[in-house]
């Protein structure tokens, strides 16, 4: 027995509205169109699998908790390694921005595609810097000590205290990485429903 | 009347792709980039490892440099130290940095109260029962007029400040002068500090847990101990020190753009730098997310014909 469509229905329109966004040959399609032959390509794939390492890593500290890594070799690995895959994911990530940039990646409605890439790379450096500041040693006193004045002159400082390390490892462990989580997924799936933006066409009369 | 079609701009439209397609397995493309990151990162771990400087305990500070520590703790009782006179978010002692006449944290006020003088010096010494010579001075100190403290105050300034102070048998030694119970006060917190109990108190003042560092590291910081070490390892603000790291390893390379502000003559040395960097950045993010709606700037890419870089497979099939 097959049912109609009811127009009323809140659940049934949201599905169809997201199949008609995003079906499964767009979400994960087999081919791309022949432009889409460059290293520049590989750096938005990088910057999630370096994100993946940093999460993957980031569980273990949580579990063992913010000291352990200072008196377990095994923890200053795992803290070598979430150290290493935020600098790479950085590094991925800008070269994943100015390639963007080069590109004009916002062409063809991708203007959302875009700002929610921009707004991730500022959510990015925001969760970074909590996890500086969640270091507990040296590093991270002088750091919270000297970026106090930056946001204590905003106003900010009332609401988000950088000398006050509880409150900065739960944002750095919770509500940061998962500002960034959601964009990240926001941002593949507006570049899926859009797809890779095509390259300038060149007339004898000039860029079309 | 109907609207006449948008005219096509090459730096916000495209046409669409009619050409062809060719294969294309993403999945097999972010299995490999995790794998390679993974080992890339292992690699880089088992290298280069990571930094880890213990952090700096008051009685670290107390124990290398007694003087200083007893002249943070006398700024702090007078009122002249870099947190007695902070303003928001700990107190009204400073209208706070302001842009176009707007200052942000006197509007917003105090909602982290720090009285500096009370929180640092006063509070601790008085939680030492045992020393009934420091309980003595506080009560000597508390029930005098204001005017008699300041002068307290300043006197035993210029005392710690002379050349002829030192810490001498477990003592500060300082200059005779008229300071009261000053002396007594500040060497007392000097020795509890020295002791390791000053840590521990600063942190518990409040409740047996803990996790909120802001009045010891608010202390720490208006000493010249933390600073001194943060020049040699590269880290003061006319460093570039919010980006650098500890030892040789990369740090925050990312705060470029924002630790630069700092290093411009006239910014580096505004009273209100810090708003007027972070009013900078703030501009510029914006700038940054708003590219593709900005005539001029969104033409760039079009205009430095970096694409064809890019894409030079692309255009070698179609010159």
């Amino acid at each position: 027995m097959t049912s109609t469509p009811n127009a009323t229905n809140w659940t049934g329109a949201l599905r169809r509205s997201a199949e008609r966004a995003l079906p499964p040959e767009k979400l994960l399609p087999e081919s791309q169109p022949s432009y889409v032959a460059s290293w520049i390509y590989v750096f938005g794939a990088l910057t999630m699998a370096a994100l993946g390492i940093i999460i993957a890593t980031g569980f273990v500290l949580a579990i063992m908790g913010p000291t352990w890594w200072h008196h377990s070799s095994t923890g200053h690995f795992i803290n070598s390694m979430h150290l290493w895959s935020v600098e790479l994911f950085f590094a991925f990530m800008v070269i994943h921005l100015w390639g963007k940039f080069f590109m004009a990646a916002w062409r063809g409605n991708r203007v959302l595609t875009w700002a929610s890439g921009v707004v991730t790379f500022v959510i990015s450096i925001a969760t970074a810097f909590t996890g500086y500041l969640s270091q507990t040693n040296y590093d991270s006193q002088w750091i919270a000590t000297q970026a106090k004045d930056g946001i204590n002159s905003t106003g900010g400082g009332a609401l988000f205290n950088v000398l006050n390390f509880g409150q900065m490892l739960m944002w750095h462990i919770t509500l940061l990485p998962l500002g960034v989580g959601i964009l990240v997924v926001l941002h593949v799936l507006l570049v899926r429903h859009r797809g890779v933006v095509p390259p300038f066409a060149e007339t004898k009369d000039g860029v079309k | 009347m109907t609207k006449a079609p948008k005219r096509f701009n090459p730096d916000r439209d495209v046409a669409p792709w009619t050409g062809p397609m060719r294969r294309y397995d993403i999945a097999k493309e972010v299995t490999i980039c995790f794998l390679v990151v993974a080992l890339l990162t292992v690699g880089l771990a088992v290298v280069f490892s990571s930094p880890d400087d213990k952090a700096v305990t008051l009685q670290q500070w107390a124990s290398a440099t007694p003087v200083d520590f007893a002249t943070t703790a006398i700024a702090e009782l007078d009122g002249t130290s870099g947190t007695a006179g902070y303003g928001g978010p700990y107190n009204t002692a400073s209208p706070g940095q302001s842009i176009l006449g707007v200052s942000p944290s006197t509007i917003i006020g105090v909602h982290i109260p720090v009285d500096a003088a009370k929180d640092f010096v006063l509070s601790p010494v008085a939680a030492l029962p045992d020393d009934p010579l420091a309980q003595q001075a506080l009560r000597s100190y508390r029930s005098a007029t204001s005017t008699q403290r300041a002068t307290w105050d300043a006197a035993y300034e210029t005392a710690i400040a002379s050349q002829a102070a030192s810490y001498r048998d477990g003592h500060l030694v300082v200059p005779l002068g008229n300071y009261g119970p000053v002396g007594v006060i500040v060497n007392a917190l000097t020795q509890m500090a020295r002791s390791g109990a000053l840590d521990a108190t600063m942190l518990t003042e409040q409740r047996f847990f803990s996790t909120d560092f802001t009045k010891p590291l608010l202390f720490l910081s208006d000493g010249n101990y933390l600073a001194n070490k943060a020049a040699i390892d590269h880290l003061q603000g006319d460093q570039w020190g919010m980006m650098n790291e500890t030892g040789s390893w990369p740090g925050q390379a990312w705060l470029w753009l924002y630790t630069m502000w700092y290093q411009v003559p006239g910014l580096s040395t505004s009273p209100n730098a810090d708003l007027q960097v972070w009013a900078i950045m703030m501009v510029l993010t914006v700038v940054l997310a708003c590219i593709p709606l900005i005539p001029g700037l969104r033409s760039i890419p079009r205009w430095t014909r970096v694409y064809r870089l890019i894409w030079r497979a692309h255009y070698a099939a179609k010159p």
